[in-house]
C-alpha cells in the first residue's frame, strides 16, 4: 500500500506551493454563482466518493444513511457556502473538508433525525452502487486510520478522473491507441508484454515502447492537472 | 468508470509519483551512485547521483547536498549544472544535473587526440577551475576521468563531491577531515593533501591539474615549455606552483601562440628556433626569395 508522501520533493504531487487562481478552490470564493457552481461541481466530482466511504467507515453509517449524510454535506455547504471559508495557510484542503464534514455528521447525529436530503442535489448522478461495490473490493481499509483511508479514497478518486480524462483527450486528439496500450498494460489485470501489445495493435515493439512511454507522461500531467485543482 | 484496484492504484503512484524515471546505472561511488533517469515533465535524460542508503550518518547527507549546492553556485559552461535536488520517497538524498554524453578526458585522449586540441581542452579545465577558485572553492579531486568532453566539443569538470568551500567553518564537519582523512585520488594529488594536510588551499588543485596535463601529453613529442608548465604546476613546494588556474591557463594560451611562456626561460638558440616555427610562412617566403635571387644572379653569369 503507497501513499504519495506529502513531504517528498520529487513525488511532487503534494507539494506546498501556492494554490493557483486556477484552482476551483479559490473559484469557490467567486462571488459570481457560475463560477462557484462549476467550482462546487469539480470538488463534488473529486470528493463525494471519499466523502461516501469516509462516513460509512469511520461514522459506520448504513449505506443510506451514507448516501444521505454525503448529499446532504455538499448540499448543505454549497448552500452555505462552506468553502469559501478555507484557509490555504492553515490546512489543506483536505483536511478541512474532512473536518466540515465530521463536524457535519456529528451534528446530524446530535440532531437524531435522518433527513432526506435531496434539494438542490438531485441532478447529481451520483452512482452510490458503484461506491457500495468498491468499498467491498477494498483490500486496505481496515489497516488505514479513516483520514489514511480518506486520503487513499481521495487519491484514487483523482486517478479515476485522471483516467477518464485522459481517454476523453486520446479520441479527441485521435490517439486512441495510446490510451489503449496504456489500459491494456497499465490497467488491465492481465499482465501482457510489449511484444504481445505490438502484435494486438500491429506496430513493432519500439513503437510500442514509445507509445507507453507518451500515454504515461500525458497521464501524468492530467494527473498533476486534476489534482493541482482540488487540493 | 475504470475501477482502480488497489494494486492498480499502487502501480500507477508508482508511475505519477516520481518526476524521474530510472533508466540505468552510470556509474558508483563510495558515498553515491549515478544514475541515468528519464525527466517526465520536460522529456530529457538527466543524471541523477543518489546516496546509496537513506540510513546513512548526518554527515554523508550533507556531504550529498552540499556537493549540490556548490555545484549549483558554480554557473559556468564549464561546470555540469545541476537541476534539481531532494530526497526520494525512500528518504535517500538525490540531486538531478546534466546528463553529459562524450568521453571522459583520458578516453578523449586514447582516441588520438591531436596535442593542440588537448592544449585547447586542458586551457578550458583551468578555465572553469579558476572561475570556482574565485568563487571560493577547491575542486579536491581533478584528475581526467572527473572531466568530460562533451559532444560539441565542451570541457565540464564534473565529481565535485570532496570540494571544499574556503572560509567556510562548517566544512571541516561536513567533509570530516578536519583529522586529516585523506580525500582524492593519490596520482593526481598535492602532496600536501596526500599529507593529509587540513589547511589546503587552491594550489593544491593546480598541482593536480599539472598532473591532469603531464598525463594528457604523455604520449606526445613535448616541448621542453610544456614540460616546464606541468612541472612548474607540479612543485612540491605550493609557493612554486603557478598563483592561479588563470595563469597556468594563460601560459597555455602563450605555448598555442608559440609565444614564450612563464615557466620556462629559453636560450637564443630556442628562441631563435621558436621564433622560426612561430613564423615558418615567413621564413620560408624569404628563403624561396633569397633562393631565387641566387638563382637568378648565378643564371645572369653565365
Amino acid at each position: 500500500m503507497k501513499f504519495i508522501d506529502p513531504d517528498t520533493d520529487i513525488g511532487g504531487l503534494l507539494h506546498k506551493f501556492p494554490v493557483t487562481n486556477h484552482s476551483a478552490i479559490v473559484a469557490a470564493r467567486s462571488d459570481d454563482e457560475i463560477i462557484r457552481r462549476r467550482a462546487f461541481d469539480t470538488i463534488l466530482n473529486s470528493y463525494w466518493k471519499p466523502v461516501y466511504k469516509y462516513v460509512r467507515l469511520k461514522w459506520q453509517a448504513s449505506n443510506e444513511d451514507a448516501k444521505d449524510l454525503t448529499q446532504g454535506f455538499f448540499a448543505n455547504a454549497f448552500e452555505k457556502n462552506h468553502f469559501a471559508s478555507y484557509d490555504a495557510a492553515k490546512a489543506s484542503f483536505q483536511t478541512f473538508l474532512r473536518t466540515c464534514l465530521d463536524g457535519f455528521v456529528a451534528n446530524e447525529r446530535k440532531a437524531g433525525q435522518r433527513l432526506k436530503r435531496g434539494g438542490d442535489m438531485d441532478h447529481y448522478q451520483l452512482d452510490f452502487a458503484a461506491a457500495e461495490d468498491e468499498l467491498a473490493a477494498h483490500e486496505t481499509a481496515s489497516t488505514l486510520t479513516p483520514e489514511e483511508f480518506f486520503h487513499r479514497e481521495w487519491v484514487r478518486s483523482m486517478f479515476t478522473i485522471a483516467v477518464e480524462a485522459f481517454r476523453q483527450r486520446c479520441i479527441e486528439s485521435g490517439r486512441l491507441v495510446h490510451f489503449q496500450i496504456f489500459e491494456r498494460y497499465d490497467l488491465n489485470d492481465d499482465n501482457v508484454s510489449y511484444a504481445s501489445l505490438a502484435n494486438e495493435f500491429g506496430l513493432d515493439v519500439s513503437t510500442v515502447n514509445n507509445y507507453l512511454a507518451a500515454a504515461r507522461r500525458d497521464f501524468r500531467r492530467i494527473v498533476l492537472e486534476k489534482m493541482r485543482d482540488v487540493k | 468508470m475504470t475501477w482502480l484496484s488497489d494494486d492498480k492504484l499502487d502501480h500507477l503512484l508508482d508511475i505519477v509519483g516520481s518526476k524521474y524515471a530510472f533508466v540505468k546505472e552510470l556509474g558508483r561511488g563510495g558515498m553515491g551512485t549515478v544514475y541515468l533517469a528519464e525527466d517526465r515533465e520536460l522529456d530529457r535524460h538527466v543524471a541523477i547521483k543518489v546516496l546509496n542508503a537513506a540510513d546513512v550518518a548526518d554527515g554523508l547527507r550533507e556531504r550529498m547536498m552540499r556537493e549540490a549546492q556548490i555545484i549549483a553556485r558554480l554557473e559556468h559552461p564549464g561546470i555540469v549544472p545541476v537541476h534539481d535536488a531532494g530526497t526520494l520517497p525512500d528518504g535517500r538524498i538525490f540531486y538531478a544535473m546534466k546528463f553529459v554524453r562524450g568521453s571522459r578526458l583520458d578516453e578523449y585522449a586514447a582516441q588520438g587526440a591531436s596535442l593542440r586540441d588537448r592544449l585547447r581542452k586542458f586551457q578550458a579545465v583551468c578555465d572553469a577551475v579558476a572561475f570556482a577558485h574565485a568563487h571560493g572553492v577547491i575542486h579536491r579531486d581533478l584528475k581526467p576521468q572527473n572531466i568530460m568532453i562533451g559532444s560539441f566539443g565542451e570541457v565540464l569538470v564534473m565529481d565535485w563531491g570532496v570540494a571544499k568551500i574556503r572560509d567556510d567553518p562548517s566544512q571541516s564537519a561536513v567533509l570530516n577531515t578536519s583529522d586529516g582523512t585523506v580525500i582524492g585520488t593519490r596520482h593526481y594529488m598535492s602532496p600536501e593533501q596526500a599529507r593529509g594536510e587540513v589547511d589546503i588551499d587552491e594550489r593544491s588543485d593546480i598541482y593536480s591539474l599539472g598532473a591532469v596535463l603531464k598525463f594528457l601529453l604523455s604520449d606526445q613529442k613535448v616541448s621542453k615549455p610544456a614540460k616546464a608548465i606541468y612541472s612548474k604546476a607540479m612543485s612540491q613546494t605550493p609557493a612554486d606552483r603557478y598563483a592561479s588556474a588563470s595563469e597556468l591557463s594563460a601560459d597555455i594560451g602563450l605555448l598555442l601562440d608559440g609565444e614564450p611562456v612563464s615557466a620556462y626561460r629559453e636560450n637564443a638558440l630556442e628562441k631563435a628556433g621558436r621564433w622560426i616555427g612561430k613564423n615558418r610562412f615567413l621564413v620560408l617566403l624569404v628563403l624561396a626569395y633569397l633562393l631565387m635571387r641566387i638563382f637568378l644572379i648565378f643564371t645572369a653569369r653565365r
